[in-house]
């Protein structure tokens, strides 16, 4: 029972906000040396069994390198950045005439899954895509159909634009192999003598991506419906006044 | 035949590329601490399996101090300006995608023919296939782009380094988590935890035992704000023990899809602060501040729809194939 205070380690110090690479390490050697008390068991004894668990982490950090061949494809990104990238991406994105809001976001919710599973997950993200183009933009096609917006409705268009990018990257990312989760999937089973490849773990998130753009995509044709109903009540309480 | 072990070489001269640079320069305002820090991980890339385990635990003790000691800076090496962008947008338009796709691409080929074909398999060792692949793809896309944008020799380390500054330690995060997680293993926390549930809830069907591991990974993700951190806890606790090998469950669909169960969570926590505060920040939302902020409402149906297809696609896949 007394190993359980490494999970609670990892959650205090989460919950703290300290770096977690502190928190990680610590919350190994709590564990590692906990794992070691019993009756008749010395300072000296402890002290080995922190020193153990160093070892045994160092190891596994070691097996678990793989991880860092994933970063190989940042020199291609950051070239195709420096030759254009996200200006490129940003010119499709404004191409497209989608009349209503959440027609928008669901071409958004369509490109940015896609080339999560790509691995350009770079190409999207709140402060690259999302405040400078998707929430302006749909903001701008719920005042051509409607005219002026109240703030309710604006800050609920602007919730849907960052929800619609978190959601895409979700689960598209997990497609791509070389992401982080498929990675630490890989490298956790290796460590409890379980082997399976990377593609193979990827080609198994593509169900839960299927079902995700049917749910938030139908979500979204939704909104626009949503974004109505805000100015009828908006118009309803004027009329009231 | 092309193993792991020349991705690793190839992957340690890269970042021994980035701390070099790092050193020289002026502009960035933690050089000394970004040099060694890449240095350190070069070091583990490079010569990892020859400084045994206590030395390899030391390396990561002096990575830990380093990456927690306050942030890494983010170098600013000479860059195109944002005209220029433009105009290599207008110029090079789609192509510019075609290098980027090259990477999944010969991943995914490499490794369908390292299994199907001799040639494939000549080339390309059998253990972690994909990320052998994975290396070689990025290697080819990056000859590609060379070629074809011609830009300045040093551009690749250099457009790398500004990338992985602005990771910074956050790099290392799934490695630790995974090497925290075979501690876990080691002192048997896994089998506590699953004790502990299995008392609380009986597992006596697959489908009870699915939801359980689903269900807890979103909640300790919601409490720890990162998914990463719940997997190798949850996965020790129920995903292995239960779902895998007690009711034989395939372990790459039960860890993949318990993965996006613990998204779901993600999806649900102000503890995860960059994907749930920081856009209702930037978007100036009057609830920013509020646990429950206005982003986090817009996800919660998502969420919840997609933790329950979870359940039932790991139900309906995982003893299947």
């Amino acid at each position: 029972m007394l190993v359980l205070l490494g999970i609670a380690v990892v959650v205090a110090g989460f919950v703290a906000r300290i770096n977690p690479l502190v928190v990680i390490l610590v919350a190994a050697v709590v564990t590692g040396v906990l794992a070691a008390v019993g009756p008749g068991v010395d300072a000296r004894a402890l002290t080995a069994a922190a020193i153990d668990t160093i070892r045994r982490f160092g190891e596994a950090f070691n097996d678990n390198r793989y991880f860092h061949i994933t970063w190989l494809v940042l020199p291609v990104i950051g070239l195709l950045e420096r030759a254009g990238l996200q200006e490129r991406a940003r010119d499709l994105v404004m191409q497209v005439r989608a009349a209503t809001a959440g027609r928008l976001m669901l071409v958004y919710l369509v490109v940015r899954q896609a080339t999560a599973a790509l691995g350009l997950t770079s190409l999207g993200g709140h402060p690259q895509m999302v405040r400078p183009l998707i929430a302006p933009m749909a903001e701008g096609a719920a005042e051509t159909e409607h005219g002026a917006l109240p703030d309710r409705a604006r800050f609920r268009i602007r919730s849907m634009a960052a929800a619609t990018d978190n959601v895409g990257l979700f689960f598209g990312e997990d497609i791509f192999i070389a992401i982080g989760s498929i990675v630490l999937i890989v490298g956790f089973l290796e460590q409890a003598g379980v082997r399976v490849e990377a593609l193979h773990v990827s080609l198994w998130a593509i169900p839960t991506a299927i079902v995700a753009f049917l749910v938030h995509g139908a979500r979204l044709m939704l909104f626009d419906r949503a974004v109505r109903r805000d100015m009828a009540k908006i118009e309803a309480e004027e009329l009231g006044r | 035949m092309i193993t792991l072990e020349h991705a690793y070489v190839a992957t340690g001269l890269m970042f021994a590329a980035f701390s070099i640079l790092s050193l020289r320069d002026p502009l960035n305002p933690t050089r000394f601490r970004s040099a060694l820090f890449w240095g350190l991980i070069a070091v583990s890339m490079l010569f990892g399996s020859w400084l045994g385990g206590l030395g390899n635990g030391l390396l990561v003790i002096a990575l830990v101090i380093i990456g927690a000691a306050g942030r890494l800076g983010v170098g600013r090496p000479a860059t195109t300006t944002p005209e220029q962008r433009q105009a290599g947008a207008d110029r090079w338009r789609n192509a510019l995608f075609v290098p980027a796709l090259m990477v999944p691409l010969v991943a995914v080929g490499g490794t369908l023919a390292a299994k199907h074909t001799a040639a494939g398999a000549w080339l390309i060792s059998p253990v972690q296939t994909t990320l052998v692949a994975l290396g070689l793809g990025c290697l080819i896309a990056l000859a590609a782009a060379m070629a074809w944008f011609r830009p300045p020799v040093m551009a690749p380390a250099q457009e790398g380094r500004r990338l992985m500054d602005s990771i910074g330690w956050a790099a290392l995060l799934p490695q630790m988590l995974a090497s925290l997680g075979a501690v876990f293993l080691a002192a048997d926390v896994g089998q506590v935890v699953g004790d502990l549930v299995t008392r609380v809830l009986p597992m006596s069907s697959a489908f009870l035992a699915v939801a359980a591991y689903c269900l807890g990974m979103a909640l300790f993700t919601v409490v720890m704000g990162n998914a990463f951190a719940a997997f190798p806890v949850m996965t020790a606790a129920i995903g292995l023990p239960i779902v895998v090998h007690r009711f034989g469950g395939d372990p790459a669909i039960v860890c993949a899809i318990g993965m996006l169960a613990g998204f779901c969570g993600t999806l649900m926590t102000p503890m995860a602060a960059n994907f749930n505060v920081v856009p209702a920040n930037l978007l100036e939302l009057p609830d920013r501040n509020a646990p429950l902020n206005g982003v986090i409402r817009a996800q919660m149906p998502t969420a919840l729809v997609m933790l329950a297809a979870n359940i039932l696609l790991m139900n309906a896949l995982a003893f299947r194939f």
